[in-house]
């Protein structure tokens, strides 16, 4: 009872910060900078605790979270742009077919342990990327023209439903049984959990969303390329889950704000820009090797009797 | 006796050019207390892995409760009812103890994905009856008052008793349990084997218990199998392993190269 008491005031927080910088665009005192950096933020949050569900929970190495990315960006752009559907239509076309993708790469990869995985998933990302390079319908490397569709309450909604479909499937028996295989995939097997569906499980929804992610980035300029699509995309989503602490959803949430925001003011200096980056990652991992959150969640500051992450009920 | 749960048939193992377990044939009939004994490095913890599908036979069959499992994998047997604790503690360290015990009942509850996503009654429902079952397990070995405690932060003997709760929150016909008393004080061992003879009452369940120390063994086993160098040596009721000269042997050609 308690407990989802405070889930009602933390969607009732979350809809207030909406609604306040809602007004404030809506009233002109935020330009298209500020309001592009709030959806900026938000796409890199849905991205940050999708990958998250499949690095930090279910504990499997995957680093080519852009190619998922690009999946939602051109399909749902092809279904928007050159088909005509609605945005929010197109939106859930493009996290469908990029979950589909994430099963088609996630079951011959998730055998595949450690560094083996990281190679293999870096190489489909590329493959993905590739494959939209060579298509013409899609404008090779010249790009696509997409219509600019992606507005600040299409981001923070995105946002919102990211997050409570993971946080809810992490606090379930589905999410636990992803921590088993993340804490010791013998005994998880051992106990009769069916590891090789819960990781792909994981990774099909971490795919989704990051589809979803993809179809909001695409409608957020005019134009997309494959090159927006580059390993060096999927690093960037690593480092926030990296940062935010392996396994922490607020830590990920966190940090993908936080070099948004950095990345953001140092965008104009591209060399200062990876000098720094690379500066605040080495200064975090000297002194917080864990990440920032380590893996625990903000919610476990107001609480006075600790449970382990991932395994509360909310009774 | 009863009914047969377990037959191994000629079973045994090649790890390259190594013969780890050769020839095993093994019974168990339902309710049974059944020692596996042998010096270090004999094949028992490669038997329990061939048992539960961590290692497929490379000879041989295993019909557990008359079906054959050789091919199944771990969880597949699991579910069909044998369960096991690990020499090396092999706990979710890093979740809770109840936790730990909730992820072995996973199969007690059945709401789905979606249900637990959009909190459906049946998810609530399910989590809650699982939260209960498990608690219930605790306060068997007394851990209950820990249970929200991360499973590494546990004594080691506490850890002990924690592999055994969720071994048996998967509701095993057969529990296998490798070495459970291993780096425990003679007091803590005492206890433990008295708990192991509860459990096996309360929950009618048939054990298969690897042990170094023989002497413990020989308490509380009602028939001992005896594997030295992957081979069978020896097997009987503990007074007749006592006298067993091949058995004598074995254990003493150990303690003179240890
Ligand atoms: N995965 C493996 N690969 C190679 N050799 C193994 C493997 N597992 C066990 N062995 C070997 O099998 C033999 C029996 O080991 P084990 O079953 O652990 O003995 P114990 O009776 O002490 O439990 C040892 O020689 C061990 O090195
Ligand atoms: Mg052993």
């Amino acid at each position: 009872m308690k407990k989802s008491k405070i889930f009602w005031i933390y969607i009732a927080v979350a809809l207030v910060v909406y609604a306040i910088v809602e007004l404030l665009i809506v009233n002109g005192q935020l330009d298209m900078y500020y309001s592009n950096l709030f959806i900026t933020i938000a796409i890199n949050i849905i991205l940050a605790v999708s990958l998250h569900l499949v690095i930090g929970i279910t504990g499997q190495f995957s680093i080519g979270h852009a190619g998922f990315l690009a999946v939602g960006a051109y399909i749902s752009a092809i279904f928007t742009t050159n088909l005509g559907f609605p945005f929010p239509v197109a939106l859930i076309i493009g996290a469908i077919v990029a979950a589909v993708a994430g099963l088609i790469v996630g079951i011959p990869t998730l055998r595949l342990k450690g560094d083996y995985l990281a190679i293999a998933t870096l190489g489909f990302a590329e493959i993905i990327r590739i494959i939209f390079l060579n298509i013409d319908y899609v404008g090779g490397a010249a790009g696509m023209q997409v219509d600019y569709l992606t507005t600040w309450t299409y981001a923070f909604f995105g946002v919102l439903i990211t997050i409570i479909v993971i946080a809810n499937f992490t606090n379930s028996r589905h999410g636990r049984a992803c921590i088993a295989v993340r804490e010791d995939e013998i005994a998880a097997d051992a106990m009769g959990i069916n590891t090789t569906y819960y990781k792909v499980l994981a990774f099909a929804i971490g795919s989704f969303f990051a589809g979803l992610a993809g179809g909001l980035f695409a409608h957020n300029f005019f134009i997309i390329q494959p090159s927006q699509f580059g390993f060096l995309k999927s690093f960037d989503i690593l480092i926030y889950v990296v940062l935010g602490g392996l396994g922490s959803l607020s830590g990920a949430v966190i940090a993908a704000i936080l070099l948004t925001v950095i990345s953001l003011y140092l965008q104009d200096f591209p060399e200062t820009r990876m000098i720094i980056y690379s500066l605040v990652l080495i200064i975090v991992m000297l002194y917080r090797p864990s990440g920032l959150m380590g893996t625990k969640e903000i919610t476990d500051f107001f609480k006075f009797n600790k449970k382990a992450k991932g395994g509360k009920v909310n009774e | 006796m009863s009914d047969l749960l377990l037959k191994v048939e000629n079973v045994g193992i090649q790890f390259g050019g190594l013969k780890a377990v050769s020839g095993l044939n093994m019974e168990m009939h339902a309710g049974e207390l059944i020692g596996l004994i042998g010096p270090n490095g004999a094949g028992k913890t490669t038997s329990f892995n061939m048992l539960t599908g961590v290692y497929k036979p490379t000879e041989g069959t295993i019909i557990f409760n008359g079906k054959k499992t050789n091919n199944m994998s771990p969880h597949q047997v699991t579910k069909s009812g044998v369960s096991r604790t690990f020499q090396n503690i092999r706990l979710f360290k890093d979740l809770s103890v109840l936790d730990n015990v909730k992820v072995a009942n996973h199969s007690l509850a059945h709401h789905s994905v979606i249900s637990s996503i959009f909190r459906l009654p049946s998810y609530f429902s399910g989590e809650t009856k699982m939260e209960q079952e498990s608690i219930e397990f605790l306060k068997i070995f007394g851990l209950d008052p820990y249970m929200n405690e991360l499973a590494k932060n546990l004594p080691y003997g506490m850890q002990r008793r924690l592999e055994i709760a969720r071994a048996l929150a998967a509701k095993p016909k057969l529990l296998l349990l490798d070495e459970p008393a291993a780096g425990m004080n003679p007091q803590e061992t005492q206890d433990l084997m008295g708990l192991i003879a509860l459990i096996r009452e309360k929950f009618d369940l048939t054990i298969l218990l690897i042990e170094h120390d023989m002497g413990l063994v020989m308490g509380i086993c009602e028939r001992i199998y005896v594997l030295d160098h992957g081979q069978l040596i020896a097997e009987g009721k503990p007074e007749e392993i006592r006298n067993n000269k091949k058995v004598i042997e074995a254990y003493l050609g150990e303690e003179v190269t240890e």
